[in-house]
Order: C-alpha cells, then sequence, then structure tokens
C-alpha cells in the first residue's frame, strides 16, 4: 500500500523522460512479488519495460540483484524470467555491461525444473555471444567452473551446454582448463550430468582443434558409449555423427569404428535403434569404404533384428541408404546385400515394421532401374499391397508415383490393376480415399477405353458408398475424369449414370446426384446443364426430405451462373420463389440466399 | 442442420470428411491405433529374450533330488541348474512343450529343495545359481548367454501406456520366470544363505540390473523384485547406500527426463521401510532425498499411481524429525496442481495426513500459506476438491490446532469462505461452508464480526490496487513508449543534421 500511493502521484508528474526518481524499484519490486501468480508472472513477461523505465543504471544496480537475491518462484515465473534475461543485454547498457545478466541466470541454471534450467542455459549461450574476449575469460567461464563443479546435479547438467560458447574464444590455458571440466563431467557419478555430457559431446568436439578431439574427445566418445546405462550409451551413437564428420578415414577406421560395431549389436534395443534411427547420418559421416566393409553388414543385422522396433527404424531408412551409396555400386549393393533382408520383412510379423518399409520401398525403384524393379520390386510392392494391414497397402499406394516413373504406368497397372480393384472395395474408408486420389493419375496414363473398360464402374460404385467422405471423393474425382476425358465422354457416360440416381429410394444418394451436378455443370459446360441436369434439379424440388430441398436451392445458386437468362427467369426463378416459402425453416434460409446471390428478387 | 435427416439412414460418414488423404508414411492415417492394437495378437512382444538362444538342446529329465544319495547331490542340483539356464520362447506357447515342462519340474523341485532341505547351499552352488537366473559370471564372454532374470526389458507395445487405464503386457514366460524368482527369493531367505559368500555375485553390477527390471510392466514381476531387492538390502550392508542412490537417480530421472518407469510405487515401498529404520539425528544425505527427490516426485502426471506409497514414505519422514514439516509443506504448495483437480484431491489427502503428526510448533510455521492454499481449494469450482478441503474442518486435532491459532487462520481463509458461500454452485459445497463459518464463530464470534465487517471494505480496497495497478502499468508503458522514441530521436537528430551536409558535398561534386 504504501508503494500505491506513491504510485498515485507517480504518471501525473512525469513531465521529462530520464525522471529516474518516478518509479521507486519497491513499487517494481512490490509487484514481482505479488501474491497472485498470474500477476507475477504478467510483470515478469513486461521485465524489459520496467528495466526501461528504471534505466541501465538503475536496472544494473538494484533490479538485477533483487532478481539474483530474491526470487524463488513458480517455476512458471522462473521460465519467464530466464527467458527473458537473453534479450536483457541492452537494457544493462550493452555488451559491455552483458556480465551483470549472468548472477541471475547462474541461479536459475541450478534449478530442479528442466525446462527452466535448460531455458536459462539457452539465455546464457545468447549472452556469451555478446561478451566481450575479456569479459568472457573475467566473468563467463568462472561461471561455467562454478556450474560444473556444482554440488546437485542440476547445475553440472545445465554446465554441459556452456563449454562449447566459450571454448573458441578462450585463451589456450583457460581451453586446457575447459577441456578438462568437460572430461570430468563424462565420468560423473549422476547418470543425468553423463547424459548431458554425453548430448552435448558432439557439439563440443566441433569447436575443439582436431589433436584435441583424437586425444581427448574419442576416448571419452568410447567410455560413454561403453556406460552402465543405456539412456547414456545411446547419446553417444548421436554424438559418434559429429565427431566422425571431424575425422579422417583412417581415424575413423581405428578410433571410431570399434565403438560404433558394439554399439549396433548392443544389448539393449534402445542403443540398436539409435544405431538404426541415425543411419543415413553415420553413413554419410563414415564415407564409402566404411560403409561397405561394416555399416551394410551392421545393417543387414538391424534388419533382422530380434525388436520390432528397431527393424522398422531400419526399414525406414532403406531407401536413403541406397541413395547415399556411390552411384556406381548402389545397385549390386542393394540387389545383392540388401534386397534379401527386404524380402523377409515383406513378411515381418509386426504390422509397424512392414509399413515403415511400405512407405520407403518404392523409393528403391529408381535405384534398381526397370528390369530389377520389375523382377524384383513388383512382386514385393504386390505382396505388400495384399498385406492385411492397411496402413502398409495405404504406404504402397501412396507411393504408386515413384514407380511409375520408371516403369510406366501401362506395366504397374497391368501388375497393379487386380490389387487396386480389391483395394477399391477394402472395409476400411480411407483404404477407398486413397485408391480414389489416384484415379485421375492412373484414368489419364491408361487412357479412355482401359479406363471405361476397367475402371468406370469403381468409380461409379463409389458414389453410393456408406460413407460420406468416400462419395464426396468420388464427385471431386468424377469432375477431374471429365476434365481429363472431355464433356463428350461426360455426356454419354456420366451424366446419364449419375442422373438416374435422382430417383433413388435413399435421399443420400439423391443429394450425391446434386453434389456430382455442383461439381460436373462447370466442367460440362451450358449446353449439357441446361439440357440435362438443370430439369433434375428442378425436379428434385418438390423431394419430401428437407435435406434435399434445401440442397437443391444450393445446387442451383452454384450452377446459375453457367445458365442463360432465359432459363433463369423462366425455370429457376419460380422454383426458388416455392422453396422460399417452404415450411423448412432451412430450406427457406437457402432459397432466399441463392435467389438474392442470382440477382433474381 | 445435418441433424435433420429422417431416422431411416443414418449416415455413418467420418466426421471431418477433409482430412487429408493421403497422410505422411510414419503417422499412418487417423485409425485410432489403440484400437488396432488390441485387436491385433500380440506377436511382436518381447523376442529380446528368447534371441540368444542358438541351437537349441534337447532337455532330458534328470532323476529326482530326492532320490540320489547325498553324495551326488550337489552335483545333480549344478545340473538341474544348467538344464534350468535353458531358454525356451513363450511367445510360440505349442514349441517344445516337452522341453518346458522338463524345465518347470526341476525349477519346482529346485524351490522345493532349497526352501525345506538344510546344507544344500554350499559355496560351490552360488555361481551356479547365479548364473541360472542372471549370469553375471562372465560378462566379457562374446556370446551372450540367455538368463531367465536379467534380461533388456522389449519395448512396450503401447507407447502410451497408461497404468491406470491399460491393461499391462504380462510377461509371457511368466510360467517359467516366476519360479526362478521364487527360488531366488528362498535361495536368500534361506536359513544356510551366507552374504559373505554371495556378495561376490551380488554386487554392485547386479543390484543395477535389478534394479532396471522394476520397469517391467507385469505386477507380478515387479512384486517380486521388490521382495528380493528389499531382502538384497537387508542382507548386503554393503549395498545399501548404492541401492539408495540408484534408486535416486531412477526417481530423478523419472522426475526430470523421462516421465516413464513401472516400478516407482514398488522402489517407493522398500524406502518407506528403509526410510522407518533411518537413525535418529537424519542423515543429511536422507533430508536431502526428501527434500530433492521426494517432494519433487509429486510433480509427475502419473502421480495417482505411486501417491499412497509416496504419501507414506513422507509421513515417515516426518515423524522421524519434525522440523523437515515446514520445508515438505512449502514443498507441496510450490508443486500444488493447478489444472489437475484428481491431483489436487491426493495432494489435500496426503496434506491431511501429514497436519494428523503435525506438532503445533511446526504447523504456527506454515498456517498462512498453508491455509491460503486450502481456501484457494475451497473455491475450486470442482466440488470434490473443494468438498475434500473442507473435510479438513471435521479432523479434530486439526481443528484444534485452527483454534489455537486463529487469529492467524481466519483472516486467512475468512475472504474466500465467505465469497464461496454466497457463489458456489454445488449445494453441498455452499451448507459445509456454512458449517465452517459456524464454527468460526464459535470459536471465537468477535473476531468473526470483525471479519465479517472488514470483507466489504477489503473487497473495495482491492478493486481500488487493481486499479492503481492499471495505472502503474499504463504509466509503465507510456514511459517505455517516451524512452523508446528518445533512443530513437536520439539516432535520428545527427541525421538530419548530416542531410544537408550530404547534399552540400552532392553539389560541390
Amino acid at each position: 500500500m504504501a508503494g500505491a500511493s506513491e504510485l498515485g502521484t507517480g504518471p501525473g508528474a512525469a513531465g521529462g523522460d530520464g525522471d529516474d526518481s518516478l518509479y521507486p524499484i519497491a513499487v517494481l519490486i512490490d509487484e514481482l512479488r505479488n501474491e497472485d501468480v498470474q500477476l507475477r508472472l504478467n510483470s515478469i513477461k513486461k521485465l524489459s519495460t520496467i528495466a526501461l523505465a528504471l534505466g541501465v543504471e538503475r536496472t544494473r544496480s538494484e533490479l538485477l540483484p533483487f532478481l539474483t537475491d530474491t526470487i524463488y518462484d513458480e517455476d512458471e515465473v522462473l521460465l519467464a524470467l530466464a527467458e527473458q534475461l537473453g534479450n536483457f543485454t541492452g537494457l544493462v547498457g550493452g555488451p559491455d555491461f552483458a556480465h551483470c545478466l549472468l548472477p541471475p541466470l547462474e541461479n536459475l541454471a541450478t534449478v530442479e525444473e528442466t525446462v527452466v534450467r535448460d531455458k536459462a542455459v539457452e539465455s546464457l549461450r545468447q549472452i556469451s555471444q555478446e561478451h566481450t574476449p575479456v569479459a568472457l575469460e573475467a566473468y563467463f567461464v568462472p561461471l561455467v567452473k562454478r556450474l560444473a563443479s556444482g554440488d546437485w546435479f542440476t547445475s553440472r547438467t545445465s554446465a554441459c551446454g556452456l563449454f562449447s560458447v566459450c571454448y573458441p574464444r578462450a585463451s589456450n590455458a583457460v581451453k586446457a582448463e575447459i577441456r578438462q571440466q568437460f572430461r570430468s563431467l563424462c565420468s560423473d557419478d549422476t547418470p543425468m550430468v553423463r547424459r548431458a555430457a554425453a548430448s552435448k559431446l558432439g557439439e563440443f568436439a566441433k569447436v575443439l582443434e582436431l589433436d584435441s578431439v583424437k586425444s581427448e574427445i574419442v576416448p571419452l566418445f568410447t567410455s560413454l558409449a561403453s556406460d552402465e546405462q543405456d539412456s547414456v550409451r545411446l547419446l553417444a551413437v548421436e554424438a559418434c555423427v559429429s565427431i566422425a564428420q571431424l575425422l579422417s578415414q583412417d581415424d575413423l577406421e581405428t578410433l571410431v569404428m570399434p565403438t560404433l560395431r558394439q554399439a549396433a549389436e548392443d544389448k539393449s534395443w534402445r542403443v540398436r535403434y539409435m544405431v538404426a534411427d541415425r543411419f543415413s547420418e553415420l553413413q554419410k559421416a563414415m564415407g564409402p569404404k566404411i560403409t561397405l566393409n561394416d555399416l551394410i553388414p551392421a545393417f543387414q543385422n538391424l534388419l533382422k533384428d530380434c525388436e520390432a522396433e528397431v527393424r522398422a527404424a531400419a526399414a525406414h531408412k532403406v531407401k536413403e541408404l541406397g541413395e547415399n551409396l556411390p552411384i556406381e555400386d548402389r545397385e549390386t549393393i542393394i540387389m545383392n546385400q540388401i534386397l534379401p533382408y527386404i524380402k523377409e520383412l515383406v513378411s515381418d510379423t509386426n504390422q509397424h515394421v512392414k509399413s515403415a518399409l511400405a512407405s520407403v520401398i518404392m523409393g528403391l525403384s529408381t535405384i534398381l532401374g526397370k528390369e530389377n524393379t520389375i523382377e524384383h520390386l513388383l512382386p514385393l510392392f504386390l505382396a505388400q499391397l495384399k498385406d492385411e494391414c492397411p496402413d502398409v497397402r495405404l504406404n504402397i499406394i501412396s507411393n504408386l508415383d515413384c514407380v511409375n516413373e520408371v516403369i510406366g504406368i501401362r506395366q504397374l497397372s497391368q501388375s497393379l490393376l487386380p490389387a487396386i480393384v480389391e483395394l477399391a472395395e477394402d472395409a476400411k474408408w480411407r483404404v477407398r480415399l486413397a485408391i480414389i486420389e489416384y484415379m485421375p493419375l492412373l484414368a489419364g496414363q491408361l487412357g479412355v477405353e482401359f479406363f471405361d473398360e476397367k475402371l468406370n464402374s469403381l468409380c461409379m460404385a463409389w458414389l453410393v458408398d456408406h460413407v460420406y467422405a468416400i462419395r464426396e471423393a468420388a464427385t471431386n474425382n468424377l469432375m477431374k475424369l471429365v476434365q481429363k476425358f472431355g464433356t463428350e465422354w461426360a455426356q454419354n457416360t456420366i451424366v446419364p449414370k449419375v442422373l438416374v440416381m435422382a430417383n433413388d429410394p435413399n435421399y443420400l444418394h439423391r443429394m450425391t446426384t446434386l453434389f456430382c451436378i455442383n461439381a460436373l455443370s462447370e466442367a460440362c459446360g451450358q449446353e449439357i446443364t441446361t439440357k440435362q441436369m438443370l430439369p433434375i434439379v428442378l425436379k428434385m424440388a418438390g423431394d419430401q426430405v428437407a435435406n434435399v430441398r434445401f440442397n437443391v436451392a444450393k445446387s442451383l445458386q452454384k450452377i446459375g451462373p453457367i445458365l442463360d437468362t432465359n432459363a433463369l427467369q423462366g425455370e429457376v426463378k419460380p422454383v426458388l420463389q416455392k422453396l422460399g416459402q417452404d415450411e423448412d425453416m432451412d430450406v427457406k434460409y437457402f432459397a432466399q440466399e441463392a435467389i438474392s446471390v442470382l440477382a433474381l428478387a | 442442420m445435418e441433424t435433420k435427416l429422417p431416422p431411416a439412414s443414418t449416415p455413418t460418414s467420418p466426421s471431418s470428411p477433409g482430412l487429408s488423404p493421403v497422410p505422411p508414411p510414419d503417422k499412418v492415417d487417423g485409425f485410432s491405433r489403440r484400437s488396432l492394437r488390441r485387436a491385433r495378437p500380440r506377436r511382436s512382444h518381447s523376442s529380446s529374450q528368447f534371441r540368444y538362444q542358438s541351437n537349441q538342446q534337447e532337455l532330458t529329465p534328470l532323476p529326482l533330488l530326492k532320490d540320489v544319495p547325498a553324495s551326488e547331490l550337489h552335483e545333480l542340483l549344478s545340473r538341474k541348474l544348467a538344464q534350468c539356464g535353458v531358454m525356451f520362447d513363450f511367445l510360440d506357447c505349442v514349441a517344445d512343450l516337452k522341453g518346458k515342462e522338463v524345465k518347470r519340474a526341476a525349477l519346482n523341485e529346485l524351490v522345493e529343495c532349497v526352501g525345506s532341505t538344510r546344507g544344500v547351499l554350499i559355496e560351490p552352488v552360488y555361481p551356479d545359481i547365479i548364473r541360472m537366473g542372471f549370469s553375471l559370471m562372465n560378462p566379457n564372454s562374446a556370446t551372450q548367454i540367455s538368463v531367465n532374470i536379467f534380461r533388456t526389458l522389449p519395448p512396450s507395445e503401447n507407447p502410451e501406456f497408461d497404468p491406470e487405464e491399460d491393461e499391462p503386457n504380462l510377461e509371457p514366460s511368466w510360467p517359467h520366470l516366476q519360479l526362478v524368482y521364487e527360488f531366488f527369493l528362498r535361495f536368500l531367505e534361506s536359513p544356510d544363505f551366507q552374504p559373505s559368500v554371495a556378495k561376490r555375485y551380488v554386487d554392485q553390477k547386479f543390484v543395477l540390473m535389478l534394479l532396471e527390471l522394476f520397469d517391467s510392466e507385469d505386477p507380478r514381476e515387479r512384486e517380486y523384485l521388490k521382495t528380493i531387492l528389499h531382502r538384497v538390502y537387508g542382507k548386503f550392508l554393503g549395498l545399501r547406500a548404492y541401492i539408495r542412490k540408484q534408486c535416486n537417480h531412477i526417481f530423478l530421472r523419472f522426475i526430470y527426463e523421462f516421465e516413464h518407469f513401472n516400478g516407482v510405487a514398488e522402489l517407493l515401498e522398500i524406502l518407506g521401510s528403509i526410510i522407518n529404520g533411518f537413525a535418529l539425528p537424519l542423515k543429511t544425505e536422507h533430508k536431502q532425498f526428501l527434500v530433492r527427490v521426494l517432494i519433487p516426485l509429486h510433480s509427475v502426471k502419473s502421480l495417482s499411481v505411486f501417491h499412497a506409497q509416496l504419501a507414506y514414505c513422507v509421513v515417515q519422514f516426518l515423524e522421524k524429525d519434525a522440523t523437515l514439516t515446514e520445508h515438505v509443506i512449502r514443498g507441496l504448495l510450490k508443486y500444488w496442481p493447478k489444472t489437475c483437480t484428481q491431483k489436487e484431491v491426493m495432494f489435500l489427502g496426503e496434506m491431511e495426513e501429514i497436519l494428523d503428526v503435525i506438532e503445533p510448533s511446526q504447523f504456527v510455521k506454515i498456517q498462512e500459506p498453508l491455509f491460503k492454499q486450502v481456501a484457494r481449494c475451497v473455491s475450486s469450482p470442482h466440488f470434490q476438491v473443494a468438498e475434500r478441503a473442507l473435510y479438513f474442518w471435521n479432523n479434530e486435532y486439526i481443528l484444534s490446532l485452527i483454534e489455537d491459532n486463529c487469529h492467524t487462520v481466519l483472516p486467512a481463509v475468512f475472504g474466500t469462505l465467505y465469497q464461496v458461500s454466497k457463489e458456489h454452485w454445488n449445494q453441498t459445497i455452499v451448507s459445509l461452508i456454512y458449517n465452517v463459518l459456524k464454527t468460526f464463530m464459535e470459536m471465537n464470534g468477535k473476531l468473526f464480526d470483525e471479519l465479517t465487517a472488514s470483507y466489504k471494505l477489503e473487497k473495495q480496497q482491492e478493486q481500488q490496487k487493481a486499479q492503481e495497478r492499471q495505472e502503474l502499468w499504463q504509466g509503465l508503458e507510456e514511459l517505455r513508449l517516451r524512452r523508446l522514441q528518445g533512443t530513437q530521436g536520439a539516432k535520428e537528430a545527427p541525421l538530419q543534421r548530416l542531410t544537408p551536409q550530404v547534399a552540400a558535398s552532392g553539389g560541390q561534386s
């Protein structure tokens, strides 16, 4: 309350700026201490406003000490604070004073809650860049050391993320100390700290001199990769990618490969999973020679791993593996060393494995070329197209176009057509939907004749599917087909069949007629619309189901612009007027809307 | 308007026909993965264990232990133990039925023998027993030997496994595994058991592997592990500190890194009995465990699964050392749930358990923040939370504490209670609040009248404060804008002065 009374005079007395006595720090601090968390949070989020009001000097001398000493708040408030302080350099007087921000951030970097700590570390990393080299050694590096030797694991884990930002700009003596600190954290007693160190190992390796990488990082990598906890070992695999990028082929062979081989056969599936998951990165980092000698055999093992998770992760990488192989050997390697394993995976017991494979297997056809695809891959595609699991079938269908580029649609369709016809009637509507999406593509490539013969009836059958999404997709499909095959084809093949449904006893089918007309009228043009479609629409205005009637109104609104004035005035207007008097509210509404849109009033 | 359909044919269309037609391969499609998972047979489950078994040998029944002379007993025992080290594929339930039966019978016999026969557990048997269950004998051996108990747990069938909702995946090899656990438990509990011999095998690495298994989804397995770990803690004094430290690591990882570990409740149960045995005064290590591990454990999403055990541990600590009360209550207030009413009810329950054992001198230290929180709970729109908080007044000990400190407690809760009594939607809550207010009136009529009188005034003050706050921020915002303009102006000013010069110099050239 004491603050409040002073406050009353505050804004009124604000004459010129630079009036530093205007807002006593006590008032602002009162706000930052408010009992209501939400209000505290609001205040913290406007910390920059407070700092601006105080000016740089008082921010440094009054606000920051307060923040450093007295904030033991809810994690949410601390998170906001950690975030704010990362952008505070300007508010304390620029880079020369950036180090003033370190004390509160140091405190925040030691709290229990992970998100707060991470945010504090992020802000510290940001601020580190704003330090001059001198200030970095005078203030920042000591802070990192303090954190690294903190007695609770939280500060030590935070320290792990700070080594790489201060290392490059430190002097040689300090560099040696930093490396020493990092080394000790890699063998910390607490697994949390070892995990943090392992996850920063790659990043740290990148800023080190090559000699140090070899003499210090590699041994750390080796020991983390054989940690007693699998959660540490798997992080070492991640670091492996970054480390490998820094070393020569010979060094890789002697320094990294023994450990990586071991990781690929780790007894914990999580570690093997990580190897499979990072396989493409590892492959690129290790180079073609090691890939051929070592990684391919390891990959074969991952493809037949006992855990489905690992097999699925490896199966996902099959295509990338091929793409990353040297062009001249690709085909042979895939054919001889990978394909046999893929063949087994096609009949895996686990659906996730099969579906992972199905999502990439089609991509192999570009690598293997036409003949191999027809001879070796096509049977696999067909087998997967018949898989009991819809995910697998869907993934195959969604990637048909990659194969199309290689062997051509004719070839493809002859082999795949039976499977497609089967899928068109699949019990899962999403599978049917995926097939419909491919119809325009197939139709365009196969030509009218083939389409009429094999696929047309399917397309019409979908119009009376019991799932709305399928009927809707089928309607759109018809429109695309008409765009491909032209109006004459539409008039002869599609329109009569669509119009017959107007007399269907099921009102949903009658509505489908209307939806088809909405979609087709534009593609078919004025003549067909006026002569064939309009009479049917008008007739349906007398339907007993209100939903049909208001859809008639909607359809008339839609096709109106295509019709000529005579038809509009002579035929459409009376019907809409009648519907405008309908007993049903919605019918009335849509009829009136159509009248006003078509300007028939 | 879609509802206006004739009842005859209800459309079965999916609710959102606009779904993306070709889903990305890894997210599959919108099918409920859960229903799929349930529908398909659980075949993929756990092959980790069976994997390393090469060239399955045929098991032939050995003579019964009781049928051989004492001189041959140990040799036969060792052969039986080796036989039980052979692993079978339980995913294929008809595979090798004969072998499975032989092993089952042998295990049964071993359980029987170690439990009832004295003098069986001589030193040479220990390595065989450990090898059969755990295989730590030759960790450097290139060929991985299958072992009954120490195996890598398979990935969970259900990545979003919710221990409260979902059925756990049961360990397929349980028919054998149970007997192995039973055997090992009887081994530990046998009067002949010599920790000094066993400690060569039951070491830190052994403990670490044992603890990892607590993540098993099978509650039967965790139950055995709990008893075994408890026995190990009891018999191997040298491992105690290590076990506590590793439990800490598991909990900390569970809290801060990876909110998934199936065995938290079991580990807490063991710790509950360990805490019970702590000597006084408590070591710093133990206090730290309370403050930095047990209290933060309250923040975990799946609290309900292990809350009973956790609350037991906390109360155990307070019964040991009452001076920890303030730390604990402030910690709970810090982690008080904001959005999860179910957890809020649990917190209230635990708080009452703590208040049941609180010392009046400690109560004074935390009464104000505590009862402000209780008042917030009473004003919760969720009636179970409000009801649970109001039940505090049914507790005679708490009531006596309130009475002794009514000059602090009453002002802390009065405003809220008074307001909620007029506003709460739930009739039960309103009448409970009336009862509480009545108790207050009886407790200290004068104070009650004063509070009633000042209630309105406070409301007005609050409004005024809110307005002042708004003005403050408005003023700050204006000042900020002015300062921003000021700095920009300062930058622009020299530019303006420069312009004519530039023009002039342009003219010169």
